[in-house]
């Protein structure tokens, strides 16, 4: 491990719990091994508690009952973490904003789901906004463009903290889609269950990167990336996807999503 | 209630807009209104305090909606105006459609209105041998096509210049055919010419309400045409449609709204023309109305106070939430399959005509919160149409599939040994399968996703599995 990938931390929490998300532990494992990096480069301990999913696409689906079921099942399995840190902006919106909200009528377990929350943060403002990291030194080639996932952008604020991370990556150049804060599409059920219209949006979301002319879309949700990835190779575009932690974690040299590996042949 | 829903037909209608050239094409206008309303509250400092503020002023009144109706009623009384409350769509229809006989009206005007749609006015009118005459120019257009409103601001947003040339030489035939009608105020030239006539034939107008001020009894609307105006001044009578939520107490409050509307409407300052209306012409006054009539509707919404939609009844119908929203800007307006579009639709359909008929819309979402960004009244509108799908998870209303595959996975994610062993197989079997190409171009249960994209194929072992191997399991 190199000990100075990540320079200008401040003063450093000690446990940190990686909420993976079903997405990163089933399909992108690399994503999970680069927030991990992240966070032991910037001098946290990483635990991974046995963990499943945050319950989202319950809740979003009007089942609150096992929405709060697996969230009362996170809060306890992070209970001992001084942190808990989610590479995902909706997992994290999940987790932050409405874990809260689903204890209503029960104080005690409200108040645990806000102690919950207010320990939880998304990967790369954690990094920036907690930590105090202020550059990455890693590399990588080629121009880029970052898509702001709806909720990192507006349940949890992050902007600014992907961009100015990035952009301290050598040989990384960043341009800004047209409409960047425009939603892919993806919504988690929805992509499958309104499948049409879904493929309306991520293929304006497609046509808006092929016009900025950069070779790789980052963005920090797995969910729009393995939707905006999919469209775009189902459109023959050569634009590559992957999570912005790969690159920041300098682990971007395996195949971008949705790619075959290396020796596997096409 | 108005024209029949086809909202319980969504997809299909999704289906229809998407492969409509013509309304695709018109659409792309739509997108202008996201940046005007960004520059707009760029331009304002207090803007957010002002949304705050209009969030306030809406709440108070909603607490006390029934004291402010009263009071609205008396100035309204004292300046020598009636008011008529309707229970329903049904009620409003009778009144209005009586009061215009009781006038011996041969012929209408009307300022836009989306309660008029609502109540599906125009066809009680026309119904009773009455013509109603729409001359808001959006509306005109849709009455000459025999179309509904696909935007609650924007009402013809769906149409082409090009297809309005085609409508009017159809409509005014009495025009010479080889006039020219390329140019956008050519158009709007020649509607004005035909409207003159129609607004000094009108024996009532009939408008709706931006707001009523329950202090001085007045109703308020915005136009950018001044037709509202013309329609409630020239005519023997002036009948306001209006429901109930667009009270507000003061004039100074009706003045803090205006300061919001406009500018997450159009990005505007403040609309063309502002007008109010406060009961029959006085003596000494130089025009307006003998008669003054006010209807309130309720249709459903009294029964949303105090309830997980009462903070829909905020809305001040500005269609910030639709110039916004992902959804709307992929299939218009009609797609909707009802009166109100975009995302107030969606939480505001299943209100008014019942969550069998509506609920398709709060489900057609993907959360992305925009329009809850730019609301100007603050309404949480992704947590009200998830209220809409928790009273349909409820009932066992959502489809089977949906549930039995919720069920399914919610009982592995409960179980976190079982589900690591589950999904460490799915994913390693998944992998081998994808490998070669790294993602597939179909899978089984996932038409809707592999119709249109590929799916990426996992990478192989879990995070959770890897992590345990070299960590063990306590870490
Ligand atoms: S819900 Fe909000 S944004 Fe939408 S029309 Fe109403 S006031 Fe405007």
């Amino acid at each position: 491990m190199t000990m100075n990938a990540v320079e200008g931390a401040g003063p450093r929490p000690r446990r940190v719990g990686l909420f993976v998300t079903c997405l990163v532990d089933i399909m992108r494992p690399t994503v999970g091994f680069a927030a991990v990096k992240l966070l032991e480069d910037a001098g946290c301990t990483v635990v991974v508690p046995a963990q499943t999913c945050c319950g989202q696409p319950a809740y979003n689906s009007g089942d609150r009952a096992t929405a709060a079921r697996l969230a009362r099942q996170a809060i306890t399995a992070f209970e001992d973490c001084d942190h808990v840190v989610v590479p995902s902006g909706s997992c994290g919106g999940m987790l932050i904003r409405h874990y809260p909200e689903l204890f209503a009528g029960e104080p005690e377990m409200a108040a645990k789901a806000e102690r919950f929350a207010s320990k939880t943060h998304e990967l790369v403002s954690f990094l920036t906004d907690v930590l105090g990291v202020e550059r990455v030194t890693v590399r990588f080639d080629g121009t880029v463009a970052y898509h702001d996932s709806c909720s990192s952008l507006r349940e949890l604020g992050v902007k600014a903290q992907p961009r100015r991370l990035l952009a301290s990556v050598e040989g990384l150049s960043l341009v800004e889609l047209d409409e960047a804060e425009t939603c892919c599409g993806f919504g988690g059920l929805f992509a499958a269950k309104y499948g049409e219209l879904s493929n309306a949006i991520v293929s304006r979301k497609a046509d808006d990167i092929r016009k900025a002319a950069a070779g790789t879309v980052l963005a920090g949700d797995l969910g729009c990336l393995l939707n905006i990835a999919g469209k775009l190779q189902r459109a023959g575009s050569a634009v590559e996807a992957r999570h912005v932690a790969e690159v920041l974690a300098g682990m971007a040299d395996g195949p971008a999503i949705g790619e075959p590996q290396k020796g596997a042949g096409r | 209630m108005t024209a029949v829903a086809t909202t319980p037909r969504f997809k299909a209608n999704v289906h229809e807009a998407l492969t409509d050239v013509r309304l695709q094409g018109a659409m792309t206008f739509a997108r202008n209104f996201a940046g005007r309303r960004a520059a707009a509250a760029e331009r304002l400092p207090e803007f957010e305090a002002l949304r705050d503020s209009a969030r306030a002023i809406k709440d108070h009144t909603l607490a006390h909606l029934d004291l402010y109706l009263e009071a609205y009623e008396r100035k309204v009384v004292e300046s020598g105006g009636h008011v008529h409350f309707a229970e329903d769509a049904e009620a409003a229809r009778k009144i209005v459609v009586g009061l215009c006989k009781g006038l011996g009206a041969k012929s209408v005007t009307k300022g836009k209105s989306m309660i008029s749609e609502e109540i599906g006015l125009n066809a009680a009118i026309e119904a009773a041998g009455i013509e109603a005459v729409e001359t808001d120019l959006g509306e005109y257009i849709i009455q000459l096509r025999h179309e509904t409103p696909s935007h609650i601001i924007a009402p013809a947003i769906h149409v082409t210049a090009r297809d309005v040339e085609q409508d009017f030489r159809k409509a005014h035939r009495e025009l010479p055919p080889e006039r020219d009608l390329s140019r956008p105020e050519q158009l709007l030239g020649e509607a004005r010419g035909v409207l003159r006539a129609k607004f000094l034939a009108a024996d009532a107008g009939i408008t709706g309400a931006n707001f009523l001020i329950a202090e001085t009894g007045a109703s308020v609307i915005v136009t950018n045409e001044g037709n509202g105006d013309l329609t409630q001044i020239l005519p023997r009578a002036h009948i306001v449609i209006a429901s109930i939520e667009k009270i507000v107490p003061t004039l100074e409050d009706a003045a803090q709204l205006l300061r919001v509307l406009a500018r997450s409407a159009t990005g505007q300052d403040a609309s063309v023309y502002t007008t109010f209306s406060t009961g029959p012409r006085r003596a000494g006054d130089p025009d307006g109305p003998s008669e003054y009539h006010v209807v309130l509707l309720d249709n459903g919404r009294s029964a949303m106070l105090g309830g997980e939609f009462e903070d829909m009844l905020r809305c001040i119908r500005c269609g910030a939430c639709m110039n916004h929203c992902p959804v709307y800007q992929a299939v218009g307006g009609h797609a909707y399959g009802w009166v109100y579009p975009g995302p107030m639709g969606a939480v505001l359909t299943p209100s008014l005509i019942g969550v069998a008929e509506g609920g398709q819309l709060p489900n057609a979402s993907t959360f992305c919160g925009r329009c809850e960004e730019v609301c100007p009244v603050r309404i949480p509108l992704p947590k009200m149409m998830r209220h809409w799908r928790e009273r349909e998870f409820a009932r066992g209303l959502s489809p089977a599939p949906q549930r039995f595959g919720l069920g399914a996975w919610a009982f592995f994610a409960a179980r976190p040994a079982l589900y690591r062993f589950a999904t460490g197989l799915a994913a390693r079997a998944l992998h081998l399968a994808g490998r070669r190409k790294g993602r597939f171009a179909s899978a089984p249960l996932a038409g809707g996703w592999t119709r249109y994209r590929d799916l990426a194929a996992p990478q192989g072992a879990t995070f959770q599995s890897r992590w345990r191997a070299k960590n063990g399991a306590v870490k």
